[in-house]
């Protein structure tokens, strides 16, 4: 398989999640497009760790990209359920002011 | 053409179709679906590349984990038994031409690469994953159980109500 398949497929991945961060109005969509780019990025990683020096090193960098994003979620979702306790919406047009 | 091949050529596609059909649905529940097929095309990506370990990491934290907390955030922030999940997306000619250019800048720089040919025959294993963990990549993977530590706590903290302020706004 050609390497260069798996960068083109990483770079539509995240072309199309950078898309979905910027247009989406839903925060948890949001979340979903950041999750898109990890993924593109870990794609990558994988490809580079089958060639010739330091074989498998970019599997251990998509682990690591693995556990970040796992704590990200995590921590983007609870601010999401904060945000909607406040302001009883997660429509990012509506959340408008701080301290309000 | 070989098997192989075909398999990566067919989830490839998959993986950028259930990807499309995040960006253009209205609704946030079929997105969320669509995400978990995008997460299981890129599991059978890696393992076309040989890297199986990741693969299952792959299903168990993104499918497992990470979707299932995502439609627990849906549930939580929509009220289901009214109406469907909708959401509207804004920015529309702006993002297109953000996202158009930076994957055509990606395409161009790909291009300009000398990539060094994929080696058939080292092919990474799980013995090497185990112990590179436990040698050379030993900080790494410490700061990394700190840092989920720290994640949950957070998350904890953060999402958890607080005693007498729940309705004080």
């Amino acid at each position: 398989m050609q390497i260069e398949f798996y960068f083109l497929i990483s770079s539509f991945l995240f072309a199309i999640g950078l898309a979905i961060v910027v247009t989406r109005k839903n925060a948890i969509l949001v979340l979903m497009g950041i999750e898109l780019m990890l993924n593109a990025a870990n794609i990558n990683f994988v490809a580079i760790s089958q060639s010739a020096p330091d074989v498998g090193a970019g599997q251990f960098f998509a682990l690591f990209v693995i556990v970040v994003a796992a704590a990200e979620a995590a921590v983007g979702l609870a601010i999401v359920l904060r945000v909607y306790d406040y302001f009883k919406t997660i429509d990012l047009d509506n959340i408008n002011e701080l301290k309000g | 053409m070989t098997i192989i091949e075909l398999g990566f050529y067919f989830f490839s596609i998959l993986a950028c179709l259930s990807a499309a059909f995040i960006l253009f649905t209205k609704n946030v529940l079929y997105a969320a679906f669509s995400l978990v097929l995008t997460f299981l095309s890129v599991a059978a990506i890696y393992v076309i590349a040989h890297a199986e370990f990741v693969a299952v990491t792959q299903i168990m934290i993104y499918v497992g984990g990470i979707v299932v907390l995502i439609i627990f955030g849906v549930m939580l922030t929509n009220k289901l038994a009214d109406k469907k999940p909708i959401s509207g997306s804004h920015n529309k000619f702006m993002a297109f031409m953000v996202a158009l250019s930076i994957f055509v800048m990606l395409i161009y720089t790909i291009g300009q690469i000398n990539f060094p040919l994929i080696t058939k025959a080292l092919e990474p294993n799980l013995k090497m994953l185990g112990v590179g963990l436990m040698s050379d990549y030993l900080l790494p993977f410490e700061i990394a159980a700190v840092l989920l530590l720290i994640a949950l706590i957070g998350a904890a903290v953060i999402a958890g109500k607080k005693e007498g302020q729940d309705h004080a706004d």
